[in-house]
């Protein structure tokens, strides 16, 4: 046959192919699509939190400032209480720090070493930090600790729900 | 009674190769222990198979009390390891038994590394052999999560900071593993559980049956 025509055999192994490829396609991605859902959520939460302090009160000194919020976890909510290490740097910049050691997630507090004054100390794994929070060489983190956004109110100090990493500091 | 039944079976589905197939096949002496003891090591596979049986099991009693939520899972645990009889039992061969599949499956790779028995032509059952292995670390890690205290809950955190290590998709892949950016809560516990009880065991019994056919065709390996 000069003309290219699509045999018999050849045409049904096309639509099975077709119809099988469409069903397993049709069957497969609704599951996949759910199982990366949480990947492809925009977060919404870009909000603010108040504190309780006032921002004239923040002096060169990180103090600690809890704040809460309400979390929603799927279906569930609750309050959270998010920690964060503030001070005022010289330029008068206001610096809120993540409690969280980044190497494996223990609390750090400052000033709690008398070996360390005026830095950060991680009790887990002797963990040290700067003041602005990078990580001093030589300890276990990686890297500075994180940083929360903030924003003044009325004189109010407003945190970020999350601290995000500082990238290249 | 019984013959007459198995025969009516038999009769008509032919059953009896089946099993012979498997009954008659002969252990070789090199791989017997009764004849060299040293040929115990040929056990080690046989022995990963066994606690994977026992896991299994163990696990779907267990699930008859488990709840994979996050305020309840702990005190499901708590009561079926404390008030059921035998659930401190059955709740100790899954721990114990998670931690000896390992053991016995280390040593069965070690065994088959140094006979080199994964040499040409069983190199895809080495290749499965590995997926195997992966598979196992997997569940042993999932199910850590599963009681739900704090030993669970920092371990996984430890794990997540690692998944979240991996270059590019770091981030991505520490969500997909969580279900969620930032909490390691309700959707994280859901996940590891799906994925310790239906995905993961799919995926070993598949493997665990391809293993199994390979050596079958291509018969174990010869004597040193």
């Amino acid at each position: 046959m000069s003309e290219q025509r699509v045999t018999r055999r050849q045409f049904l192994s096309y639509t099975i192919m077709g119809v099988g490829g469409f069903m397993a396609v049709a069957s497969v991605m609704p599951m996949l699509r759910m199982a990366v859902d949480p990947v492809l959520q925009v977060e919404a939460g870009g909000d603010f939190i108040a504190t309780t302090v006032k921002v004239d009160e923040l002096t060169n000194e990180p103090t600690r400032v809890d704040f809460q919020f309400e979390q929603e976890d799927g279906w569930y909510t609750s309050n959270v209480t998010q920690t964060a290490w503030v001070y005022k740097d010289d330029k008068g910049e206001i610096i809120a720090l993540s409690p969280v050691c980044k190497h494996l997630g223990c609390t750090v507090n400052w000033n709690s070493n008398k070996d360390h004054p005026n830095q950060f100390f991680c009790p887990c794994h002797k963990g040290l930090y700067e003041k602005d929070g990078t990580n001093v060489p030589g300890t276990p983190p990686r890297g500075p600790l994180d940083r929360y956004k903030y924003k003044v109110k009325d004189g109010v100090l407003y945190l970020s729900r999350r601290a995000s990493a500082v990238r290249g500091a | 009674m019984l013959n007459k039944v198995y025969d009516w079976i038999d009769e008509r589905l032919d059953i009896t190769p089946l099993w012979r197939d498997v009954a008659d096949h002969e252990v070789p002496e090199h791989v017997n222990p009764a004849h060299h003891f040293s040929a115990f090591v040929y056990c080690f596979g046989g022995l990963t198979f066994f606690v994977v049986v026992i896991q299994v099991l163990s696990g779907m009693f267990l699930s008859m009390y488990y709840v994979p939520d996050i305020e309840r899972a702990w005190e499901s645990v708590y009561y079926l390891q404390n008030q059921v009889a035998f659930g401190q039992i059955v709740r100790g061969m899954h721990h114990w038994g998670a931690s000896i599949v390992i053991v016995m499956m280390f040593l069965h790779t070690l065994r088959v590394f140094f006979q080199g028995a994964y040499k040409k032509p069983r190199e895809l059952n080495w290749i499965v052999g590995v997926l195997i292995f992966f598979v196992m670390l997997a569940l042993g890690l999932t199910g850590y999560l599963l009681p739900w205290d704090m030993k669970a809950l920092n371990a996984t955190k430890v794990t997540l900071d690692i998944a979240q290590s991996t270059p590019l998709i770091g981030d991505m892949l520490k969500t997909l593993l969580s279900g969620d950016e930032h909490i390691v809560g309700a959707e994280t516990l859901t996940r590891f559980f799906a994925i310790h009880v239906f995905f993961l065991p799919a995926a070993l019994l598949g493997l665990i049956g391809l293993h199994f056919l390979m050596i079958r065709k291509q018969g174990i390996s010869g004597p040193l």
